[in-house]
Order: structure tokens, then sequence, then C-alpha cells
């Protein structure tokens, strides 16, 4: 019995180590992959050519600079809306709203953040970019600001209920001190409850931004898609093409092997290392924020 | 070891008519199950007219089932040349690039003009300008010419639209118009044209923005955009796109629609390409829009 017993137990702590290994393995093998066929673009491609402002890959212009700053752009708009907007959201809901308001808000946003992407493009294509351009008076609504609006709408409920729940999370303790000690509603959450859920909520941001960055359909129906260098402000008013949308509307077509396919996953590296340096930061200020706050307490 | 004999004949039994069951019932088909299916691919400018001759083809032989996919010329191509379709739609002539890839892979690409398209440049209704010349087209997508006024329109901004650049309108479009035909011409589409995933994603566009010009296949365009009307050269006469200007090469901007088989074909996929080029099929080509391939005109009875 009691040697049945651990035989099980050992099989179990198993599985459950090498189901938490393997997400260690699949980002490795990903990787490695996207390395093994993006590397040739060194060979094949001169730096300079790819450090280069044109995109137009079937005449062999491979300048990548017009696709990371247009996905730049959309993402840094992007999380300008989902930001403010997921944060007060989570904080209504967690901190202020009566209780039955609150088991309408919650699944709402939840089924928000459930809506096909490609739903939200269609949108985004059929209404909210004429209006754009009706309202602006721009030349055409297809411009980065369309994909950075639809885009913080799909961060929003990311970054909601991350945030919310970092916030529930905060003891009632901490906010019954604060009232006792006279301070106001306001100064509570924003004193108390909210530098004490500060690391979830940084969290929060940072999986909203990875949503933004890393989704396709979206920005690939309401950006234009022209790879133009987006540097200046006005940027965000005029069309640009992100590295998503080149992946996705480029791939079906590349001959495997060719020079394209190549720079199409040096694309998805370069994608890659930068929602791994959005993660690392992010942890890293986190874990840094936790050290000080156990310091404090001690 | 007698015991199994039945159990293997029982299975034997099964799994004829299981491969043969669904086929026995046409006696053509019976003769090679699996070439039943074809498997049709690529441009996205045919893949209507592609529909159709699939509906129509199969519901007069039930035997056969054509699955019909769009995604560019291109993608098409591709697909050729990796063996995983019988039949490749294409905008556009293959390239000798392709052609070479397509032989390291053991794969014979023929060509077979299936009907002809005009490209119809369209801008939204509210539009005053109703006619330009190649010449000007060229220059606005080049991005030489970046206002209407320059051509007789109102002061807009043009907004340029055209399809990505894995649409065989793309290249044909940069090939004919942008660079008029010359090899040696390097032209691009200016920087700021947008590249939209679709037909539809440009019919949209120009439907509401009166700033855009876009170009798409003839069969697309609805009835509630603007055509212009092309000429050749300045002074020359300015036409619109339609099945008598396409035929008697008065409309500039008119191309061959092709389909590619790998080798010549044989079996169901012959007869359905022989009954694709049959003045039956070659109605339905009319019907949506685009230009039949029956160049020369059938003898009058």
């Amino acid at each position: 019995m009691e040697k049945s017993l651990n035989w099980r137990e050992f099989v179990i702590t198993r599985l459950i180590k090498a189901s938490g290994y393997s997400a260690i393995l699949f980002v490795a093998l990903i990787f490695f992959f996207l390395v093994r066929e993006g590397i040739p673009t060194f060979k094949e491609v001169e730096a300079s050519s790819l450090l280069n402002i044109r995109w137009y890959p079937i005449e062999g212009h491979f300048g990548i600079l017009p696709l990371i700053t247009g996905s730049l752009i959309v993402t840094i708009g992007a999380g300008l809306v989902a930001v403010p907007f997921g944060i007060g959201t989570a904080v209504y809901i967690s901190e202020i709203a009566p209780r039955w308001m609150r088991e309408i808000l919650k699944p709402l946003v939840e089924l928000l953040g459930g809506l096909p992407s490609v739903v939200l493009g269609f949108l985004g294509f059929l209404v909210l970019s004429p209006f754009l351009r009706v309202f602006l008076d721009l030349p055409t609504g297809l411009t980065a600001l369309a994909g950075s609006l639809l885009l913080g709408g799909i961060a929003v409920p990311t970054v909601v209920s991350v945030a919310e729940d970092a916030l529930d999370a905060v003891p009632r303790a901490y906010r019954e001190g604060a009232w006792a000690l006279g301070a106001t509603r306001w100064q509570t959450i924003w004193r108390v409850t909210f530098p004490a859920a500060r690391s979830g909520v940084l969290t929060a941001v940072m999986l909203g931004v990875g949503r933004a960055i890393g989704e396709t359909m979206t920005v690939m129906m309401v950006t234009g898609n022209a790879p133009v260098l987006a540097v200046k402000l006005g940027s965000l008013f005029s069309p640009v093409r992100t590295m998503t949308a080149t992946i996705a509307a480029e791939m079906g077509e590349v001959a495997n092997g060719s020079t394209h396919y190549h720079v199409l996953f040096f694309i998805g590296m370069v994608l890659f290392l930068i929602s791994l340096g959005v993660n690392i930061a992010a942890s890293s200020v986190v874990f840094r924020a936790k050290k000080r706050a156990e310091r404090i307490l001690s | 070891m007698n015991r199994f004999i039945p159990l293997a004949i029982t299975l034997l039994v099964l799994v004829f008519t299981v491969s043969c069951g669904p086929a026995s019932s046409s006696a053509e088909a019976a003769s090679d199950s699996s070439a039943a299916y074809i498997e049709n691919k690529g441009s996205d400018t045919i893949v209507n007219l592609a529909l159709a001759w699939a509906e129509k083809y199969q519901s007069d032989h039930p035997e056969i089932r054509i699955s019909v996919t769009g995604g560019g010329s291109g993608t098409g191509i591709a697909s050729l040349i990796n063996g995983t379709v019988d039949l490749a739609n294409a905008s556009r002539k293959i390239k000798d690039e392709e052609i070479d890839e397509a032989k390291s892979n053991g794969i014979e690409a023929v060509e077979h003009i299936i009907a002809r398209d005009a490209i119809a440049v369209i801008v939204s209704p509210e539009n005053p300008v109703n006619e330009l010349t190649l010449k000007q087209i060229s220059d606005i997508y080049s991005g030489k010419i970046s206002n209407w006024s320059e051509v007789g329109g109102e002061d807009r901004p043009i907004v340029r639209l055209s399809r990505e650049t894995n649409s065989g309108t793309h290249v044909y479009f940069l090939e004919t118009v942008l660079r008029l035909g010359s090899k040696e011409d390097k032209t691009l589409f200016s920087m700021d044209t947008l590249l939209l995933p679709s037909s539809e994603g440009i019919i949209a566009e120009v439907r509401q923005n009166p700033n855009a010009i876009g170009y798409d296949g003839l069969g697309y365009v609805p009835k509630d955009l603007k055509t212009i009307a092309i000429a050749e050269e300045e002074g020359g006469a300015y036409v619109l796109p339609s099945i008598p200007t396409v035929n008697d090469k008065s409309y500039p901007i008119a191309r061959d629609l092709y389909m590619y088989t790998d080798g010549e074909p044989t079996g169901i996929l012959k007869e359905y390409l022989d009954w694709i080029l049959a003045p039956e099929a070659q109605q339905i080509v009319a019907e949506l829009g685009f230009v039949p391939a029956l160049l020369t005109p059938s003898p009058s009875p």
C-alpha cells in the first residue's frame, strides 16, 4: 500500500515537473527554429541593406526599419490606450463598484477578451477607419492610430483582469488601516492599495503590451500596411506596416528557403527578442520592487 | 492458422467496399478513385471564377470533388511547386525562377490560358476625375503626382491603394502600368502606397474614401464605383474596360489568366480543363465580368 502510494507520488511529481520544464523547452525550441531559419539572412542580405528604409521584397529590397518602427508606434499607441483605460477599469471594479455592478462588469470584460481579433479588425475597417478619416480630416483612416485604438481595445481585457486580480489580492486590513487613519477613498487607492499591488499591475501592463505587439489580423486589416518609416509624431496619423502583418501577408507566398523566406524568419526573431526584452525588463522591475517591499516590512 | 482466413477475407472485403464504395456509383471514376479529387489553388482574381466553374462541373459530374482556395498567384504556384495542388491559378505568367524551382522538385509546370481579364482603375463616385492616361496613373502610383488637382480633380491628397506583393495583379500592374511595360524601368510603388490584403479591402476603401485610387480585376468592380477611362498616350482615345475593348486591344491594361498543371494534364484533370475552355464554361467567364479566352471568334452557324 505504502509502496504504491510512493510510486504514484513519484509519477505525479515528475509529470508536474515535466510540464513545468516543457515551457522552457518549447521556448528554446521555437527560438532555435527561428534562429536556424533566420540566420542565413546575414549571409544573403548585407546588414546595410537590412537597415534600409525600403521594404519591397519581390525586388530584393529588404529594409526592415519601416516594419520595426511601424510595430513600435502601433504598440506604443495601444499602450497609451490600454494602460490608463485598463487600470482605471480594474480600480473601479475592484475598489469602487458596488457588488452587483462588479458581477456584471467582470464577465463582460472577459467576454470582450474573447472576441476574435478578426471581428474587431472588420469593425475597424468598416466603421472606425472611415470615422477617423472624416473626424480628423485625414487622407485615409487606415492609419497607425486605427491600429492603436483597436489593439488598445484588445489589450484592455487582459490588463483589466490581471490588474483586478492583483488589486483584489491586497489584504483588506491595508485599506481598513488607511481608512482608520482618516485617508479618503482616493488616497487609500492611490497611496495604499495601488502600491501594494504594484507588481501585479505591472505584470498586467506587460501582458497587455505583449498581446498588442503580437497581434496580427487586426493590424493587417486597419493599418494600411504601407512600409513607411514611422519616426515622427505625425506617423501615428499615416499608414504603417507592422512586423506581424508583414509575416502574415507574405509567408504564404514565399518559396521555401529563398532569401525572402529567411528575412521573414529574421523578422520573427526580432519580434521574439523584442517581447523577450519587454518581459525581462518587467520582471526585473517587479523583482526590485519586491526586494524593496521586503526590506521595508522587515 | 485456418481460423484467420475468414477474418482476412472479411477484412479484405471491408477494405474493398470502403475504398470503392463511394466511387462505385460512377463507372468512369472507378479506375482511379483518388484522382476524383481536384485541388485548385491560387490567384484571388480567379478564385470566384474557379469556384463558379467547380460548382457547375461538380453538379454535372457528382463523382468529382474540386476544392478551390485563393491566396494569391504566388501562393498557388508555390503550392504547385511543393506538389500540394493539381491546378494552380495565376493571374501572371510563371517566373523563370519558379520554373527552375519546380524542375528541381521534379515538377514541370504547363501553362493553360483560361480567360482574359482587364484591370480597372477605380475611384470614388464623388471624385470628378473621369479619365487618365497610363503615364498619369504611373506617376500617381510612383509618387510623382500626389494631389488630385494635378490631374484635373479637386484639391485632395491622393491615397494609393494596391494589392499585397504576393498578388499577381500587383506584379502585373507594376510591370504594365508603373513601368509602362519597359523591362529596364526600375520604378517602384511609392512607399506610402497602402497594401491591402484583399480585393474587398480595396473596394471598401475606395467606396468610402474620395481621396483613394485603386485597381482591381474588372470582374470584381461593383457598379457603384467609378471606373476610370484610360488612354494609352496623351491625346489618344480614353477607353473604358469591357469585353469588346479588351478583345480589340484598345483597353491597355488587360492580361491573360492562367492555370498551371504538373505536366500535360491527363484523366479527369484533362477533362476538366477541356470543359473550362468549352463555350459552356466560357459563358460563366463573361457572366462574372471577365473576358472569355476564346480568342478566335467561333464560326457563326
